[in-house]
């Protein structure tokens, strides 16, 4: 299996360290997943991954080339823009095969005009199946119903098998366990 | 009498500008920067007005004024400081315009034709630059549509996969600034405004698509800026306002409906 990143001792945070040491590596084709309470860090380690966030110390290996794309928990801010949400995908480079019925019916329809569900589901998807070969994942069953989690899970395992390498914070520990081929505990920052 | 010489160059000089501005004005509204524009407009007033001063080409004078707002901005922007910036540099434009006019007794009559709109004074060299600048900036907003709605909307887009953006983000604030520097030199600081303001408003408001929306802008931008034309030459009446007049008729009906109106 290719390793697609490596991290050693990795300590990360914004103007001061979050989180850390922390050692994990992700090939393709794997999920895992990163859990710990509040406050522990998870969002940053993703954004520290993504370039977004700082590297205090440490060592952050990626295989070279490596496209990486990054969901947040950031509401998109598409309120009174005339948006479709063929055309969110069409911008991410998503495809709209593989959707569930009840959000596929409705790419016609402006982004802004669906519900709050749909809404995260469909930004979620754009991130989700944008070419890329590491994805980024940060709390992405939050305002989903059970039919939306269970449809994620499925795509999550089947955008492994296609090759991605998948990295999943979330505080849902019962769809962690049954998506994840691994799981990472933070614990915060050491001292 | 619209198909007279006298009236057809500086009809076509507006024309491309009309095109150009509603167009512009949905990127800017995406971005939330739609203040950028009458900040551009003042400041870009005021350069005509310096480059008066000492004897330079009025266009240039706005040109670099603008062009120069656009920097700060951009460099603002990176601290996540751009609406603050906006502010200060519309005050600043506008105390410049202020005192220019005030100590200059030749910037007086041109300040105020900056502020009113002098289209039925441009000549030839305005339509030649209008029709250049419009072409370039629909060609860089065709190139660059796709960066510059990731970027607003999925903002990590392309730094999670190495790709530099500032190319994208910093063309596209001086051509803003650029188109805002030549539309005041012929429609004013208001007129210019209001073509980038109103017909993307409304446009919005009911587009089902971004492609409906910038088709729609633009459509609605191009009729009131004919009709505000001939209702000027009609009633004998300058430009700038009857074309502020108009786009706030076609703004009320967004003002009744309840969604999309942020």
């Amino acid at each position: 299996m290719e390793t697609l990143l490596t991290a050693e001792r990795l300590t990360a945070g914004w103007k001061r360290p979050v989180v850390g040491p922390l050692d994990f590596a992700l090939g393709r084709g794997e999920v895992v997943g990163l859990l710990g309470p509040n406050g522990a860090g998870k969002s940053t380690v993703l954004a520290a991954l993504a370039g977004r966030a700082r590297v205090f110390s440490g060592r952050l290996g990626k295989r070279p080339g490596l496209s990486i794309a990054l969901q947040t928990q950031a509401a998109l801010p598409a309120d009174g823009i005339p948006l479709s949400g063929r055309e969110l995908l069409a911008l991410t480079g998503a495809a709209a095969t593989g959707l569930p019925d009840w959000l596929g019916d409705r790419l016609g329809q402006r982004y802004d005009e669906l519900s709050g569900g749909q809404r995260q589901y469909l930004s979620l998807w754009a991130i989700l199946d944008a070419p890329a070969d590491l994805v980024l994942l940060d709390e992405p069953t939050n305002n989903l119903d059970r039919a939306g989690s269970e449809h994620l899970a499925g795509a999550l395992r089947t955008r492994a098998e296609h090759g991605a390498g998948v990295l999943l914070v979330s505080h849902d520990r019962d769809f962690v366990a049954r998506v994840c081929d691994r799981v990472v505990l933070l614990a915060g920052l050491e001292n | 009498m619209l198909f007279d010489d006298l009236f057809l160059q500086p009809f076509l000089t507006g024309l491309g500008l009309a095109v150009l501005l509603p167009l512009l004005g949905c990127y800017l509204r995406l971005r939330d920067e739609w203040l950028a524009a009458l900040t551009y407009a003042q400041v870009a007033a005021a350069g005509a007005l310096a480059a008066m001063a000492v004897a330079w080409p009025l266009v240039l004078g706005a040109a670099l004024a603008a062009g120069l707002a656009a920097g700060v901005k951009h460099l603002a922007s990176l601290r996540g400081l751009h609406g603050a910036a906006y502010a200060l540099l519309l005050l600043g434009g506008w105390a410049a315009a202020v005192l220019l006019v005030s100590n200059l007794p030749a910037a007086e009559s041109m300040g105020h034709a900056l502020f009113d709109g002098q289209l039925y004074f441009t000549d030839w060299r305005h339509l030649v630059v209008s029709v250049a600048w419009t072409g370039l900036a629909l060609a860089f907003l065709r190139l660059f549509s796709r960066r510059l709605l990731l970027a607003r909307l999925y903002p990590d887009f392309f730094r999670a996969r190495g790709l530099p953006n500032w190319p994208a983000q910093l063309g596209f604030d001086l051509l803003g600034a650029g188109s805002l520097a030549l539309a005041t030199m012929s429609l004013g600081v208001m007129g210019a405004f209001g073509l980038i303001f109103v017909p993307p408003w409304v446009a919005f408001s009911w587009a089902s698509s971004w492609r409906r929306g910038l088709v729609g802008a633009v459509g609605l931008g191009v009729l009131a800026y004919g009709a505000a034309f001939a209702a000027a030459l009609e009633f004998d009446q300058p430009f700038g306002p009857i074309l502020a007049l108009v786009l706030i008729l076609a703004g009320l009906p967004p003002l009744f409906r309840r969604r999309h109106c942020a």
